[in-house]
């Protein structure tokens, strides 16, 4: 830990992102769409850690997860932690845990969904948890396996 | 049983007393017997893309039980081409209706519809997806055909990578523990999707010859020219699937060929009269399984 801290600054207030499996971090940027939002971020990849043999970590400044980017960061990387910061000090402690179904998180593949074509239209699909994980649209059918889902 | 939009809605109670009832409804199918028991209940026929026989079959089931039909066969008639979304079409139907009949282009076009519909949504094919009346007349046959739909082996023919109503039955099939055998072409053969849920017994083929001795429905499909590229493609593979009665010497003789129609040229028209046909009984089918359902879902007290 004291590794890690020598690398990067702690933040004062904001969230740390911990314990992403390894590699995933830049999908996770992109997911949460947190570049280009103006906060500072800290991606830190292949980080040793003493649970797994290495992670990824994202510190984002001044800032909080809403409840989708929490659910896309579980879907992403079950089990990442959320570290909430306030002013130096861990003021929350969340686990991303997948839940059994996501709303307007993700966009179906399929360009013939329903939800792909009418207008004001949510998506909605259940989580599939089993040897690999992957969403099914509850409108269609269609299965999207965890490397191919799109966020929105 | 609030809405059919999938055949795996039902569980096998559900299917088993909708395919009992319609045993029951049959001579009232045929007009030979009357019933009045859906009088003064209205379906609404929504058909946002053209059909025949799921149209026709439900307004006769409605129309043998007393009761009628309002509604629309394409869409170029109603406020859909201003624009309105299919929510806001079915909010407006179903306050005019005891029950909605959607036929659907778009996949998943039923599910959303029966989440917004305060009366009973019967999902009549949503694009790809599901067509469960289709599954459940199919059911249907199988059983009157060969006095049981368990412990049966049958053969799946033709298009079968895109046939919504061979994935369905599939599924329904396996649920009744039977052994399915696929035959196709390599780029028409049964998605993984289908295959990965199935809890029944199932192979793979790409000739008829393999398996058509040990048959004892075959369950034939269309090849659509639309899925082929190349025209010369089309032609190869759909004249290496058709079934004529040559072909079927081969056969069990109470093996009994189904297929949902329309047909063009995958059955010979010289197996119509052979004893194997069971197709157009299949048709008619679909009046007495639809009145069940519809009594069952909008019906009341008997």
């Amino acid at each position: 830990m004291s590794d890690n801290l020598m690398r990067v600054q702690p933040i004062r207030n904001g969230t740390v992102l911990d314990h992403i499996k390894a590699g995933r971090g830049r999908k996770v940027l992109d997911a949460l769409d947190l570049i280009d939002k103006g906060t500072t971020i800290t991606l830190l990849m292949h980080v040793p850690s003493k649970k797994n043999s290495s992670k990824d970590v994202i510190k984002i400044e001044d800032r909080e997860l809403s409840e989708s980017e929490s659910q896309k960061l579980a879907l992403l990387s079950p089990g990442a932690h959320v570290n909430i910061i306030r002013n130096f000090v861990v003021a929350e402690k969340n686990v991303a845990e997948l839940p059994e179904s996501i709303s307007n998180v993700a966009i179906c593949s399929n360009d013939n969904c329903i939800s792909n074509n009418e207008r004001g239209a949510k998506t909605k699909f259940n989580i599939i948890k089993g040897n690999s994980l992957s969403i099914q649209c509850v409108y269609c059918g269609r299965k999207i396996a965890q490397d191919n889902i799109i966020f929105i | 049983m609030k809405h059919v939009v999938s055949i795996s809605d039902l569980s096998k109670k559900q299917i088993l007393s909708v395919l009992k009832r319609a045993k029951e409804l049959v001579p009232v199918a045929k007009g030979k017997k009357k019933s009045k028991s859906l009088d003064g209940k209205i379906l609404a026929t929504c058909f946002f893309e053209p059909s025949t026989r799921t149209r026709l079959s439900f307004e006769t089931a409605m129309q043998r039980l007393g009761g009628t039909c309002i509604g629309f066969a394409d869409p170029s008639a109603t406020s859909h081409l201003k624009g309105e979304t299919l929510v806001d079409g079915i909010r407006m139907v179903a306050g005019y209706a005891d029950a909605v009949l959607l036929r659907h282009p778009q996949e998943g076009s039923a599910r959303l519809a029966s989440e917004n519909s305060e009366v009973p949504l019967i999902n009549g094919g949503d694009g790809a997806g599901q067509h469960p009346t289709q599954t459940l007349l199919d059911l249907f046959t199988i059983n009157e055909e060969m006095g049981k739909m368990e412990g049966l082996n049958v053969g799946m023919l033709g298009d079968l990578r895109y046939g919504r109503t061979v994935h369905s039955l599939s599924h329904a099939l396996a649920k009744f523990n039977n052994k399915l055998s696929f035959i196709s072409p390599d780029s028409l053969s049964m998605p993984s999707y289908v295959t990965d849920d199935l809890s029944c017994e199932w192979s793979s083929h790409n000739s008829i010859e393999d398996v058509l001795n040990d048959l004892d429905i075959l369950y034939v499909t269309r090849i659509q020219k639309e899925r082929f590229p190349d025209l010369e493609e089309y032609k190869k593979v759909a004249s290496a699937y058709i079934i004529d009665s040559d072909l079927l010497k081969n056969a069990k003789s109470s093996m009994r060929i189904l297929h949902p129609l329309p047909r063009v040229t995958e059955i010979s028209t010289d197996v119509d009269d052979t004893k194997h046909a069971a197709y157009f009984r299949q048709a008619f089918n679909g009046v007495p399984v639809r009145m069940a359902l519809l009594e069952q879902l909008i019906g009341g007290e008997k």
